[in-house]
C-alpha cells in the first residue's frame, strides 16, 4: 500500500466495527493485481484451449467463455504462476512487470 | 432478600437470573466455584444456558468468541494461568467487539507457583481492549456481574469485560449480601439482540477477516474510541443499576477525601480495608482520604485529575509489578496529574503480591511515610528485603 493511495481509503468512522465484512462476495472489489510481480502472458501460437489453466488458477483470472480461454483478469491475478507451470503446450509465459 | 454467600457463588448467582445463552468455561482456583455452581443450574434445569466444557483456556475463550459472533449473550470465567493462556484470544475477542463477560478470580501468575490474590492476571492484559471492573465486596461482586453485561452489549461499546473479584478474599468468603429480584435482573439487562449475528442467514456476513497495511490501525483506533465512549456508557449503566438496586456506584470511589490532604489510591478489597486505616488516621488527627478505582479500564482520567487537585500527596497501591518499570496504575496516574497545575506528590507502592496480607497497619504506614516524607518513588510494602 503506497501512502499516496491512503488519502483514497475509508476512514475508522466509514468501515465496520471489529473487522466485520457485512456485504457478501466484496471480495470481487478488492482488486490484488497490483501484488503481481511477474504477468502471464499467452503465447497464441501454441494454445489449445483446454482450460487447464482456468481450473488451475486459484483465483478467478482466466478468461474462459464458450469453452475458449480468452485470457487473464490481471485485476486479481497475483502472478503466481500456477497456470503457466501446468500449461501442457508451453503457452503461458511470466514476464517481469515495470520492465 | 439478603443472604450469606461467597464472591464465585454470587457471581453463579448472578448469571443464573440473567440465564445467559452461552457458558464456555475451564476450572481453575479460585474461579472453579463459578462455573461448579452455575453447571449444577444448568444440569437442574434452572437455566437454558448451553454449558459447554472446554479443554483449556484457550479453548473456552475461542468457544466464546465463536458464540458471541453467532448472536449469543456469553459469559466465561478464569483466573491466573487461565488468563495467560487466553492470551491470544483476549485480544481476538476485543478486536472482534464481541461483549463476552469474564469473571476473574484475581490470584498470582506463576512462578513460584501460587494460587492467591494479586492483580497480575488481570493487570497484564490490561491493554488488550477489555473492559476492566473491581469489586471491593462480595456485593460487588455479583452487581458488578450483572452490569457488566449491560456495558458490553451497549451498541457504543461492544467491547468485552473483565468483572474481577479478589481471589480468595471475595471469591471464597462468605459476606453478607443483598440480592435482586430475578424478574428486576432480566428487565435490567434486557433481551440482547446482536446487530450482526452469524446466524442471520438472511444477511451473511464475515467475522474475524483480516486487515492489512491498509486498514488495521483504523479499527484499532476504533478500538481507543470505543473505549473513550464507554466511560458515559459506563455511568449510565451505573446510574441505572443505582435505581433498581439502590447501591449508587461511580467509576472512582472517593472515601473522606474532600478535605483530605493524603490520598491513597486502590484496587479492589483493600479498598475496604484502607478506609478503616483511613477512619483511625483521622481520629489521630490526620487529614487522609482514600480513592477506589473501580473502573480501570478506560482508565477515569477526568474524573481521577479532579480528585487530585489540591492534595499535598497521593500513593498509587498497586497489586501488580510491572517489573522493569513501576506499578502499572502508578503510571496511569501521573499521566493523569500532568494536566494538573500543582500536582500532588505522587508515589507508588507494590504490595499484596502472592496473596500476602495486607492489615490496616500497614496501610497506615503507607500514609504515614507521605506525611513523613519517607517515600522512596517506589516502595515494596511489607516484604522482607
Amino acid at each position: 500500500m503506497r501512502c499516496s493511495e491512503m488519502s483514497k481509503m475509508l476512514t475508522a468512522k466509514e468501515i465496520a466495527p471489529g473487522a466485520m465484512i457485512t456485504e457478501p462476495g466484496s471480495a470481487m472489489k478488492f482488486e490484488t493485481g497490483d501484488w503481481r510481480s511477474f504477468r502471464p502472458v499467452l503465447d497464441r501460437e501454441k494454445y489449445i484451449d483446454c482450460l487447464t489453466c482456468w481450473i488451475f488458477c486459484p483465483d478467478d483470472s482466466i478468461i474462459a467463455k464458450d469453452g475458449k480461454m480468452e485470457g487473464f483478469r490481471l485485476s486479481h491475478c497475483k502472478g503466481c504462476g500456477i497456470c503457466a507451470r501446468n500449461c501442457p503446450k508451453n503457452a503461458i509465459r511470466m514476464e517481469p512487470e515495470g520492465v | 432478600m439478603d443472604i450469606g454467600i461467597n464472591g464465585d457463588s454470587a457471581v453463579a448467582l448472578a448469571w443464573k437470573q440473567v440465564d445467559p445463552d452461552v457458558c464456555a468455561a475451564y476450572p481453575i482456583t479460585p474461579q472453579t466455584i463459578i462455573v461448579e455452581r452455575f453447571s449444577d443450574f444448568v444440569a437442574d434445569g434452572e437455566v437454558e444456558t448451553e454449558f459447554v466444557t472446554a479443554e483449556s483456556e484457550h479453548s473456552a475463550m475461542s468457544i466464546c468468541i465463536g458464540a458471541a459472533s453467532a448472536g449469543a449473550r456469553t459469559v466465561t470465567a478464569t483466573a491466573s494461568a487461565g488468563v495467560t493462556y487466553m492470551w491470544e484470544t483476549l485480544g481476538i475477542a476485543a478486536g472482534m467487539r464481541v461483549p463476552i463477560t469474564m469473571a476473574v478470580a484475581n490470584r498470582a501468575l506463576s512462578a513460584p507457583i501460587n494460587i492467591h490474590c494479586d492483580h497480575s492476571d488481570v493487570m497484564s492484559a490490561r491493554d488488550l481492549g477489555w473492559i476492566l471492573i473491581f469489586a471491593e465486596n462480595v456485593q460487588e461482586a455479583y452487581d458488578n456481574a450483572i452490569m457488566a453485561m449491560k456495558i458490553a452489549e451497549h451498541p457504543d461499546v461492544r467491547l468485552p469485560v473483565m468483572h474481577n473479584l479478589d481471589g480468595f478474599i471475595l471469591s471464597h468468603a462468605i459476606e453478607r449480601m443483598s440480592t435482586l429480584e430475578t424478574h428486576t435482573v432480566k428487565n435490567f439487562v434486557g433481551e440482547y439482540k446482536s446487530k450482526h449475528s452469524l446466524l442471520d442467514i438472511e444477511h451473511p456476513i464475515t467475522h474475524g477477516a483480516m486487515d492489512q497495511q491498509d486498514y488495521y490501525f483504523e479499527h484499532k483506533y476504533q478500538l481507543a474510541e470505543a473505549m473513550q465512549g464507554a466511560i458515559k456508557v459506563i455511568e449510565d449503566v451505573f446510574e441505572e443499576f443505582g435505581s433498581i438496586s439502590g447501591r449508587k456506584y461511580d467509576l472512582l470511589e472517593p472515601y473522606r477525601c474532600d478535605d483530605a490532604e493524603y490520598v491513597s489510591i486502590v484496587i479492589g478489597s483493600t479498598a475496604g480495608t484502607i478506609k478503616e486505616a483511613v477512619d483511625q488516621l483521622r481520629e489521630e488527627g490526620h487529614k487522609v482520604g482514600s480513592i477506589k478505582v473501580r473502573v480501570y479500564r478506560p482508565f477515569p482520567t477526568e474524573m481521577m485529575s479532579k480528585l487530585l487537585e489540591g492534595k499535598k500527596a497521593a500513593a498509587v497501591l498497586d497489586r501488580h509489578m510491572a517489573i522493569g518499570s513501576t506499578g502499572p496504575m502508578f503510571g496511569d496516574v501521573c499521566a493523569t496529574a500532568i494536566d494538573l497545575e500543582k500536582p500532588p506528590e505522587l508515589v507508588n507502592y507494590i504490595y499484596g503480591l502472592g496473596g500476602r496480607d495486607v492489615p490496616v497497619s500497614d496501610l497506615k504506614k503507607v500514609y504515614m511515610d507521605m506525611i513523613e516524607g519517607n517515600c522512596k518513588k517506589v516502595n515494596y510494602l511489607g516484604v522482607r528485603i
